[in-house]
């Protein structure tokens, strides 16, 4: 049987993980049931809603640009194809290879306007001559949907290109024929078509998003403690786990963000027709 | 006229959005060549020395006892290691799920497609106490066997077992005398190279960027890997952390020796992603969903 050395895989780090925390989560340190007790416990703590309410607009604003921005140039570069598409597609890709720490990093230098080469911008845009007034706590939802959005919008972009490109050339070349402009046909005709890669990518990002851990935990350290080390959701997990010892707490935490997780990854799965789940 | 103006148009939002995605790229990779002073007075993308450079590797190397070196290994290990158990254990599973037909196959499938797209941080704190319980936290193992379990991989090969490799050509080899394991040895493993090769660079690109997971399960420094060892250098670095011991002067990491760690830390993934380009913009849409 050529499944079975996956199992054990599959079990150990991904279906009893899941069962584990949910156990937790209903249970306090002795291992007795206490119902809800500990989600009305951490949500009644004080961090967890500016957590809640900073990965929703931190969420927000990521998922606005990447609607806009990757439809909008993966249509501005599908208009033409040609070498400096490719190009294009290649240069928008290839921040994705800076991925983890280091571009929280290097986006780091980019707002501290002493180095960088954007401090015109800050200046006049966020009005910061100084670091931390880059990392104000107002900036940081923006901050990091722009590192976010640096880092993984080429891969979208690459992937929405490569849907546009099973659409066959007739039905573009009937839509010209017919007098369509490129500004008709990429509304009219191919935006329709990727609807459910857009969806997808808005799903999948909406989950994604909320798990942000990386990014305020370096600009935590960044920042000389201005920037709190429970900014989103998952970094006040980590610290209810780890600072206080409460692991039912961080579990109760844990499974509200692992159902966000799992109902988009099963509405993804079952209704989006994009995954074949049988021939 | 009006073509011109559109043609103009597309040019200009696309190098912008060209300069947005690289010119911090080039900014990062000449900020080594400076003095820490002279990135503050010198222009964003002039050149410095080779001189500063060659120091700046001298003192991040000597950072720590050379614990640069060690993350960096690390992260080699826990990546390389990681990747060549889900080659052994994807592969096969991919195979066995489009080829075979067993109760609980459609359930198995349909799992291994949740937890795929599910978000990968999600399961972290749960594994983090799931090993808690088991005492399994800390050592080497702790990061190698989670990052093991890589469902992107089972689904991109059942994909392409299912869809590209007929039905009829390894039924031959069976009927030639081939047992299941030959067939899968001698048949299906040389036909899906290039599907292979897709696992490998997403599994070690997936593993080597993960910071999350090392960071909650490791507990000694010279274990970490380079994403979390980043962490740690920032931490030391004055610039960002004025409060460090002696203003850096002890440690000798300054914004230079930074930035030359982040383009260090990403150097095998910048390789990888140059050299599979071509495979990677065909491959990401071509096998992997369904038209």
């Amino acid at each position: 049987m050529f499944v079975v050395p996956y199992l054990p895989l599959l079990l150990l780090f991904g279906l009893i993980p899941m069962g584990y925390a949910l156990k937790l989560a209903f249970t306090n340190d002795k291992g007795d049931w206490v119902g809800l007790h500990n989600f009305t416990k951490t949500f009644n703590d004080y961090r967890f809603m500016p957590a809640f309410k900073h990965i929703l607009v931190y969420t927000t604003v990521w998922l606005a640009g990447l609607m806009i921005f990757v439809v909008g140039l993966t249509l501005v570069l599908h208009s033409r194809a040609s070498r400096v598409s490719s190009t294009y597609r290649f240069l928008f890709y290839m921040p994705g290879a800076l991925a983890g720490a280091s571009s929280v990093l290097l986006w780091l230098f980019m707002l501290d306007p002493a180095v960088s080469p954007g401090e015109f911008l800050l200046k006049h845009l966020l009005g910061a001559d100084l670091f931390v007034k880059s990392i104000a706590p107002a900036h940081l939802p923006f901050i990091f949907a722009m590192i976010a959005f640096w880092t993984g919008a080429g891969g979208w972009i690459v992937v929405m290109y490569g849907a546009l490109n099973t659409i066959p050339t007739e039905l573009e070349e009937a839509a010209r024929i017919d007098g369509a402009g490129p500004i008709t046909i990429a509304l009219r005709l191919k935006l329709p078509l990727i609807r459910k890669w857009i969806a997808y990518m808005v799903i999948l990002s909406f989950a994604t998003g909320t798990q942000l851990f990386v990014e305020p935990q370096l600009v935590n350290q960044a920042s000389l403690g201005m920037v709190p080390d429970v900014w989103s959701s998952n970094q006040l997990a980590y610290q209810v786990a780890f600072r206080f010892g409460d692991f039912n707490g961080a579990a109760a935490i844990s499974v509200d963000l692992l159902v966000i997780g799992l109902f988009a990854a099963v509405l993804v799965v079952t209704r989006s027709g994009l995954f074949r789940r049988d021939e | 006229m009006r073509a011109v103006l559109a043609r103009s148009a597309r040019l200009l939002i696309l190098t912008l959005f060209a300069l947005f995605f690289f010119v911090p790229i080039i900014w990062l990779l000449l900020a080594p060549t400076k003095s820490d002073a002279a990135l503050v007075t010198s222009s964003p993308f002039a050149f410095g020395s080779l001189h500063h450079l060659a120091q700046a590797w001298h003192h991040l190397d000597a950072f720590s006892d050379h614990i640069f070196r060690t993350w960096i290994e690390n992260s080699l290990i826990y990546s390389a290691g990681a990747t060549a158990i889900v080659l052994f254990t994807a592969i096969p599973a991919g195979y066995g799920l489009a080829t075979g037909r067993f109760p609980g196959r459609r359930l198995l499938l349909t799992l291994t497609l949740i937890v795929m797209v599910m978000p990968a941080a999600s399961l972290v704190l749960p594994i983090f106490l799931e090993l808690n319980a088991l005492h399994l936290l800390g050592g080497m193992m702790s990061v190698i066997l989670p990052f093991s379990f890589y469902p992107f991989g089972v689904y991109v090969a059942y994909i392409y077992y299912s869809t590209a490799v007929p039905k009829e050509l390894l039924e031959a080899a069976r009927i030639d005398g081939c047992g299941e394991f030959a067939t899968f040895r001698h048949i299906a493993v040389p036909l899906a190279k290039p599907v292979i090769a897709l696992v490998m660079f997403f599994s070690f690109v997936a593993d080597w960027t993960n910071f999350f997971l090392p960071y909650a399960v490791l507990g000694k420094a010279t274990q970490y890997p380079i994403q979390v060892g980043l962490s740690d250098l920032l931490s030391s670095t004055p610039s960002f952390n004025p409060a460090v011991g002696g203003g850096g002067q002890s440690v000798n990491i300054f914004r230079p020796e930074l930035a030359l760690a982040a383009i260090v830390a990403v150097i095998p993934i910048a390789l990888l992603f140059m050299v599979s380009q071509r495979a990677l913009v065909r491959g990401l849409v071509g096998g992997a969903v369904k038209e």
